[in-house]
């Protein structure tokens, strides 16, 4: 088939991965952090003064804070005033043809079987000669429109839904939560913005990949999904090509409010920039995701594949505050070379009868180390609360760590908690089985490995479920034998 | 088919085999006797490749080509097959799962296509029904929580799957009760056909009944001391080793 042919081919037959954006102004504001450069990205975004006052709170606030130390992993001291705080959306070069891609990239997306469309848009090739992308997503926002479903940037929802910014952002996660959820606060960029009506279903996976502008929201992103009474809402946040970025520092928030018999389903593939074998360069990423299942019968599902950046510091955590709430963590958290990540949850049962279940896989492979973090508590008030965790480590080689730090606290007698926890090693054994078998190190690793995460891996839609093993596969290629 | 020729391997700088010369013709079962510690599954490992066994001297050569130039996989892939002493449990990789990837990794190295799912589902109901294995079991993960005797079974239960051209059998026999001993049997007397063979490596003469070999080897401090037929065996099982020892010093 031709290239154009495939193109249109993929076009009518796929449904979704559109969403080529090339409409970007410059702007990059001079190094450094103080109360002006919060003004000039609220006044950048004609924000209402609320916003502001908000932005300078979180700011002034995040100046009495001290970075974390706890978490277990090392890195230099940032200075955070050598960062540009306002630099996007950066223009990409602008490329005539996939020849132009560096052809290591266009190998990695090939291996992961990313569509031509979606090879082009995170190449950076133009490509509405032949792709018609407003369209496409255009009637992907009627029919969100239809249903009253509001999906668009958070710059956008401050303008057109304030009430709901208003009432809802920073409600989960306080401003001064923590000092990568101040800064957040202080100077995010921009995100994506949710609410989902009563009693609305939404049909399709939300994802990024439909909304304009979603792909440089940059490294201060903020995120935030309502679900209303009985209303259902799955959400895709990342992909699985590779991503990089010339910004060292992400730190994101993430707010999900679950009312009454409502659910969200959380799912992101992270894939950023892990830094070379010798662990330069790499992104840092501190995220803050947490969400409250505030009405009765909620639930809320996070579910991570964890594989890119130097540095993960991440809990996607729940508050179990309705009754009969359910929260639920699924990860896979993959470390090689020279990665660190410390990854986990916390649930907070406050509500009766509230459910929790932790499913954690961690990988380590090269000399990486990789920790699980996660704390379950139950509130003196949340009778019959039940817990269930599992946190399993594989690892690849000698030379690499694998943590588990799990912290229990219940102040309720009638709470059921189960914490289970495995350490495993690809040994030469396993290895030497399978060869025998016919099966190669590369392809045994990922056998095992697969079958390892094949509870996460459930968890995700399909399509994103099929990626997201390739990615695996890609992340650990050459870490045995 | 299989030539080995002035065997010699040690690991650790500890020589094992001290100069094995075996040869093993298509249609052919050859039976490997002898004491604990004597180097059986140092053999049956060197023979599939594994890396703790470092080759100081002679050669293998199977079908004509070298064998000690290929990687573990490529022998396999060339149609030796091991069934372990002590297999291994894969968490998380069920037994289906295992040997699809088994399946379509030998036939992406001879150039065909993935098999198509409802013909492997075929064959393993087929196979599963020669060595009487539950299906249950087979969806388990590999081995996780088998006792000793499933893993066994379900060595020859791969073995089946596989269809080698060379299988060698280490003490496949201990640890299953008699029925699945008649029933492992009965699945290696079904595959053997003239164009494959067995070496099967035990402690028991009982083994011998039912799976009868053409030929028995002694293989004693890493050299095979004294070859015969099927009723060599006997006289060791009355004898013991120290009788073949014995002949070997006085010879
Ligand atoms: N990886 C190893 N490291 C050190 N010594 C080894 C290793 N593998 C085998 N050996 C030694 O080599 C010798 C032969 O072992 P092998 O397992 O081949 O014996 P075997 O004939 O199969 O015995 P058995 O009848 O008990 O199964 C033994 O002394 C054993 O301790
Ligand atoms: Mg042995």
């Amino acid at each position: 088939m031709e290239d154009s042919d495939k193109i249109l081919d993929e076009l009518t037959t796929t449904e979704y991965k559109y969403g080529f954006v090339s409409d970007i102004e410059q702007d990059i504001l001079a190094k450094g952090l103080n109360e002006d450069v919060v003004r000039f990205i609220s006044a950048k975004k004609n924000e209402p003064e609320w916003l502001l006052e908000w932005r300078l709170k979180a700011y002034r606030h995040w100046l009495t804070m001290v970075e974390p130390t706890w978490e277990n992993v090392h890195y230099p001291k940032i200075d955070y005033q050598s960062y540009h705080y306002y630099a996007s959306p950066k223009v990409k070069p602008q490329l005539a043809s996939m020849d132009e891609v560096d052809p290591e990239i266009r190998k990695t997306f090939d291996k992961l079987g990313i569509s031509l469309v979606e090879q082009m848009r995170l190449a950076g090739v133009a490509v509405d000669a032949v792709l018609d992308s407003v369209s496409v997503v255009t009637t992907f926002k009627d029919k969100l429109r239809e249903l009253g479903i509001i999906f668009c940037s958070m710059s956008e929802a401050v303008k057109e839904h304030p009430e709901l910014v208003k009432k809802y952002m920073g409600s989960v996660v306080p401003s001064t939560d923590n000092y990568f959820a101040a800064l957040n606060t202080a100077v995010f960029s921009d995100g994506s913005f949710v609410y989902v009506p009563k009693g609305v279903r939404c049909p399709m996976e939300l994802s990024t990949y439909f909304r304009i502008n979603a792909a440089n929201t940059g490294q201060f992103e903020r995120t935030l999904i309502v679900a209303d009474e009985g209303s259902y809402v799955s959400y895709l946040e990342g992909c699985t090509a590779p991503m990089r970025d010339e910004n060292q520092l992400h730190a994101a928030v993430v707010e999900l409010v679950a009312h009454d018999n409502s659910e969200i389903k959380y799912s992101t593939v992270q894939n950023w920039y892990p830094g070379d074998k010798d662990g330069k360069g790499g992104i840092f990423n501190f995220v803050t995701k947490r969400g409250i299942c505030s009405g009765v019968n909620s639930k809320i599902s996070w579910t991570q594949v964890e594989t890119g950046s130097a540095i993960t510091w991440k809990y996607p955590s729940v508050i179990l505050k309705g009754d009969n709430s359910i929260g639920e963590f699924y990860s896979v958290a993959v470390t090689n070379n020279m990665q660190q990540a410390d990854t986990g949850t916390k649930m907070i049962h406050i509500g009766k009868n509230t459910k929790s279940r932790i499913v954690s896989k961690g990988i380590s492979a090269g000399s990486s180390q990789n920790s699980y973090r996660g704390l379950v508590r139950i509130n003196k008030k949340a009778t019959n609360a039940q817990n269930f965790s599992q946190c399993d480590s594989l690892l690849m080689t000698d030379h690499c760590g694998a943590h588990t730090f799990p912290y229990i606290e219940v102040n309720n007698t009638s709470a059921k908690v189960e914490h289970e926890a495995t350490t495993s090693k690809i040994g030469e054994d396993i290895l030497f089985y399978c060869n025998q078998r016919g099966i190669g190190n590369e392809e045994a690793v990922n056998l095992i490995v697969n079958g390892y995460c094949k509870e996460v891996f459930n968890q995700l839609p399909m399509e994103f479920a099929v990626e997201a093993q390739k990615l695996l596969a890609i992340s650990l290629e050459g870490s045995v034998g | 088919m299989l030539e080995i020729r002035n065997l010699k391997a040690s690991v650790e700088g500890k020589e094992i085999l001290k100069g094995i010369n075996l040869k093993v013709n298509a249609g052919e079962i050859h039976a490997i006797m002898g004491p604990n510690g004597s180097g059986k599954s140092t053999l049956a490992s060197v023979l599939a490749g594994k890396q703790d066994y470092t080759v100081t001297d002679g050669e293998i050569l199977f079908e004509g080509k070298n064998l000690l130039d290929m990687k573990i996989e490529e022998r396999a892939h060339e149609g030796i097959f091991l069934a372990f002493q002590y297999p291994v449990e894969i968490p998380g990789v069920s037994t289906v799962n295992f040997l699809k990837t088994a399946v379509n990794e030998t036939r992406k190295a001879k150039g065909l296509a993935p098999i198509e799912a409802k013909d492997f589902l075929a064959t393993m109901r087929e196979k599963m029904k020669l060595v009487e294995m539950d299906s249950k079991l087979t969806s388990r993960a590999l081995n996780e929580g088998f006792s000793g005797g499933e893993k066994k079974r379900n060595e020859v239960f791969q073995m089946a799957m596989l269809e080698p051209k060379l299988a060698i059998l280490d003490e496949t026999d201990s640890g299953l009760d008699i029925d699945a001993l008649r029933i492992v049997a009965h699945g290696v007397n079904t595959l053997r056909n003239k164009n494959n063979a067995f070496i099967v490596i035990t402690h028991y003469q009982r083994l011998l009944d039912y799976i009868v070999p053409d030929f028995v080897h002694v293989l004693s401090d890493g050299k095979i001391v004294k070859s015969g037929t099927k009723d060599l065996a006997f006289e060791l099982e009355e004898k013991g080793y120290d009788w073949v020892k014995e002949e070997t010093i006085n010879s």
